[in-house]
């Protein structure tokens, strides 16, 4: 871009470096990439160093250095996109379209990039390509989208179905992703918008609203579990000039899609939660922190804001509540499973690399630009909603004894309907199962690859935070899978990319765990190796973040739970088979000297 | 003044304020816990773990994290020693450490913690990394061989304006820690300096000085790591 266009986005962002991603994405969006000199250009004037800007830029997977092809495809490399036939698409965008893997075809035209789990579990093979998503694609499709490529289409005309269902047809969305919801609750029912706001929450005090999140006991639906009501509380007791509401819509766990379809079909429930959230702590802004493969969704959830403001939800006085004013933004991501972590994304709204902060102080002390921060999961705020509406009593009656209310869980891989449900915690294992049309399981991978591969003898346990806990996603593998090659390898080595590489262990040791695993599965594996596993494995609970306590748990929980998919393959009569091939490594020495080793 | 609190390290009651970090509170009292990422007057970073001692059964990082009244925090496990003896091993497997031929041996806190954790043969397998050796700037030479990537350099080597030479690239087990090359140009004699002092192994070279001390005459030559500390205690006890 030209010295002056790239100044006039800077200017737009007051130059400030917390900016940067913003400024960033407007830079791809215009010639997909940043070159040598925009770099130069920005480090003048956002006044930083220009390795600074690389910092930000090196980490996130959907910025880049160099041109990533006319047409960027980003075909999802998740376990579930493989058993769904990902390699045949591959195949096709490779053998056919002249793409090569992770890099440009030669002329230029198609670029063909693996990304982990996009959020289209429940349709896959998908991919994303210049941010728009294509799902359920087979070796013809792909064929007719490089033919189309090929000839220069514009996106939009490269869809062959009609839009998707619900809101996924609206015009500022007009996507062909479809919702399959399959079981509905309070939080998919049919609701009026900003309602709750009108009705309840202007007669009530911020306590009173904390009050009823608390009695409700509500947890944080992200994963984690925190107490919300908690979480609120402390927010709202820290000092600050400024507060900040920030909604997790970073939807990264592998197999989850359920705030995909809440935000597409409950934007305004999501933003009314978030005033709510604003009106009980004292805040006056918010964000809605997106990952970058929704960006289809952006324009959409803009527009909804924007009418919003204008019917006077957001802005000053929202609802006409008096003393209060709230209004919000979205921001982009760019492509990181860590930065769904709560300090990392903030560090990246700020726009630096996605690093998660050591704690404390926490997020709820000392957040966004300082200031105290309430981070929650799109579905808690949902939540929220309703708790303020029918009452907090209402909602503790709803699940089991520990865990409160519903639960929207996305399912997919072999059965007969993936999609979301909204169950009330309780549910076992094997109901799930039978709901979704599940035969001949083998395994279920409970909570994303951070969660717990679970094996037939235990489908009676309980989803519940207590036992079978899970920020929504559940994947199913029947008995044509292999635990080890289809599933732990694959869940491995999303967690090597998306380190964030801070951390000692966290940077290394899945990486030297997987090497193990090549090893096993080769055949050199002997029962020394899974005493290695298991020792290294547990050394990940002394990482900073979450994502380090739990990479190594797809080896852990397998090793716990299908162990003897492990010892089939291991060596008999051997505890110890060395990690260098002695014969391979001299084979070069061998060639020149025209002599054999003795080993 | 911060109020006076009492703390239990290995069951062994201290006290202290409860304005300190529990690496600082141990320090003061004259109890020795490794750290190699922390960096007094820069913000934490914890990135290396080393420090990492158990409270309450839970691993959290002495440099980083606040102390409170009465708490019981354990320094001297197995647990905690093997951990500590771990990381040290993936840092010597991850880089390419040869120490005999290292202008820091002997300054090297790495070196230095591992006579004191006395690792021999490591448990994790030799990764053999290429790294390079950046000799393009005219003040520093900086062998990516051995940078244990705990960003020191990035968070305490900045400019009159606050911008950093330093900065981490990639991310995962690709990250790695870069100079910027045009800033680079105006690194000065102290900056240079005070990059080489920062840097705690022989990752940040300053062209010229890497001898300047003979070798057996250097700071971990003549005592080891943490002995300093554990002298203040002592005399400390005796007061
Ligand atoms: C590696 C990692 C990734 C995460 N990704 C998400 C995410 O995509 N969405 C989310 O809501 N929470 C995610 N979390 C959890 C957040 O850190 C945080 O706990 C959550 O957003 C808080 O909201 P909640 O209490 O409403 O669940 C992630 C955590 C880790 C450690
Ligand atoms: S645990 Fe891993 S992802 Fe988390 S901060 Fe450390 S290196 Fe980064
Ligand atoms: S160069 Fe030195 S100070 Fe900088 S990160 Fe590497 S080891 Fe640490
Ligand atoms: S010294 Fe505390 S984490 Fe490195």
């Amino acid at each position: 871009m030209t010295q002056h266009e790239l100044k006039i986005i800077c200017e737009k962002n007051h130059f400030d470096r917390h900016s940067l991603m913003d400024i960033l994405h407007e830079i791809h969006d215009h010639q997909g990439f940043t070159t040598e000199e925009d770099i130069r250009i920005l480090s003048e004037n956002l006044k930083i160093s220009e390795i600074d800007l690389r910092q930000t830029i090196s980490f996130y997977h959907f910025f880049a250095c160099s041109s990533r092809g006319k047409y960027t495809i980003y075909l999802n490399n998740s376990a579930i996109s493989n058993l769904k036939g990902r390699e045949e698409i591959e195949k096709v965008f490779i053998e056919e379209g002249g793409c090569v893997k992770n890099g440009v075809s030669p002329d230029g035209l198609i670029g063909l990039y693996e990304t982990p789990c996009i959020g289209m579990s429940d349709q896959e093979p998908a991919a994303l390509i210049n941010g728009r998503i294509f799902t359920n694609l087979t070796a013809f499709r792909a064929k007719e989208l490089l033919h189309n490529m090929k000839k220069g289409l514009p996106l939009e005309d490269m869809y062959t179905t009609v839009y998707g269902d619900g809101r996924n047809a609206h015009p500022e969305m007009k996507s062909i992703v479809r919702n399959n919801i399959r079981r509905v609750g309070p939080l998919l029912r049919p609701s009026e918008k900003m309602q709750v706001l009108k009705n309840q929450v202007s007669q009530m005090s911020p306590e009173q609203v904390l009050e009823q999140v608390k009695l409700a006991e509500l947890r944080g639906r992200g994963g984690a579990g925190f107490p919300t009501g908690l979480k609120w509380q402390f927010c709202r007791m820290a000092e600050g000039k400024k507060k900040y509401v920030f909604c997790n819509a970073d939807e990264g766990e592998p197999g989850t899609f359920k705030d995909r379809v809440l935000l597409t079909e409950k934007p305004e429930d999501i933003i009314e939660g978030m005033i709510i959230a604003g009106y009980a702590i004292g805040a006056q802004e918010g964000v809605l922190y997106l990952r970058y493969e929704y960006k289809y969704m952006k324009n959409y959830l803009e527009y909804i804001i924007q009418t919003l403001r204008e019917e006077g939800f957001l802005g000053k006085n929202p609802a006409g509540i008096k003393g209060f004013s709230f209004d919000m933004r979205i921001q982009l991501g760019a492509g990181s499973y860590v930065c769904g972590e709560e300090s990392a994304l903030i560090e990246s709204t700020e726009g630096k690399r996605g690093e998660p902060r050591s704690r404390p102080p926490f997020p709820v002390e000392k957040g966004y630009l300082g200031y105290p921060t309430v981070v929650n999961n799109v579905e808690t705020f949902c939540a929220a909603v309703k708790i303020v509406q029918f009452g907090g009593d209402w909602y503790n009656s709803l699940g089991t004894d520990e865990s409160k209310g519903t639960k929207l869980v996305s399912v997919s891989g072999d059965c007969r309907y993936p999609g979301i449900y909204e169950l009330e915690w309780g549910f076992t294992m094997r109901d799930v199962l039978e709901m979704v049309g599940a035969k001949e399981t083998r395994a279920v991978q409970m909570g994303g690859p951070s969660g717990e591969l679970v094996n037939k003898h235990q489908f009676d346990r309980i989803l519940c935070y207590s036992d079978l806990a899970t920020g929504g996603s559940i994947m199913i593998f029947d008995r044509r899978r292999n635990v080890i090659e289809d599933v732990v390898v694959n869940f491995m080595e999303f967690f090597i990319n998306e380190s964030c590489g801070s951390c000692v262990p966290c940077r290394n040791i899945p990486k030297l765990l997987k090497e193990k695993l090549d090893k096993i599965l080769s055949g050199k594996g002997t029962s020394q190796d899974l005493a290695d596993m298991e020792r290294w494995g547990a050394m990940m609970k002394i990482n900073r973040c979450g994502l380090g306590h739990t990479a190594a748990h797809p080896i852990l929980s397998s090793l716990k739970n299908f162990r003897s998919h492990y010892e089939r393959k291991l060596r008999k009569h051997t505890d110890f088979i060395s990690d260098v091939d002695l014969l391979e490594a001299s084979k070069e020495a061998a060639e020149y000297t025209n002599r054999e080793p003795v080993i | 003044m911060a109020d006076r609190i009492s703390i239990y390290i290995d069951k062994k009651e201290y006290f202290t304020t409860e304005d300190k970090t529990i690496l600082e509170a141990a320090q003061e009292n004259g109890v020795y816990i490794p750290t190699l990422c922390h960096l007094p007057e820069t913000e934490s970073s914890t990135s290396c773990r080393i420090c990492t001692v158990m409270v309450n059964g839970r691993p959290l990082t002495a440099c980083s994290t606040p102390v409170g009244e009465g708490m019981e925090i354990d320094n001297s496990t197995t647990q905690i020693t093997e951990w500590r003896k771990s990381v040290l091993e993936i840092m010597f497997t991850e880089g390419n450490h040869f120490c005999p031929s290292c202008e820091k041996s002997g300054n090297c806190r790495l070196q230095a913690l591992a006579y004191r954790y006395q690792i021999m043969a490591p448990q994790f397998p030799y990764q053999f990394n290429e790294r390079e050796i950046d000799a393009t700037n005219d003040k520093i030479i900086q062998d990516h061989n051995r940078c244990i990537i705990c960003k020191r350099c990035v968070r305490a080597i900045k400019d009159e304006h606050g911008r950093s030479f330093f900065a981490f690239i990639d991310r995962g087990h690709k990250l790695r820690v870069r100079l910027d090359r045009k800033l680079g140009k105006e690194l000065t004699d102290e900056l240079a300096e005070a990059a080489m002092e920062v840097c705690p192994v022989g990752s940040i070279l300053v062209r010229e000085k890497g001898f300047e001390t003979p070798i057996g005459q250097r700071k971990y030559d003549l005592e080891r790591i943490g002995a300093d500390i554990e002298q203040n205690g002592q005399m400390k006890n005796h007061e």
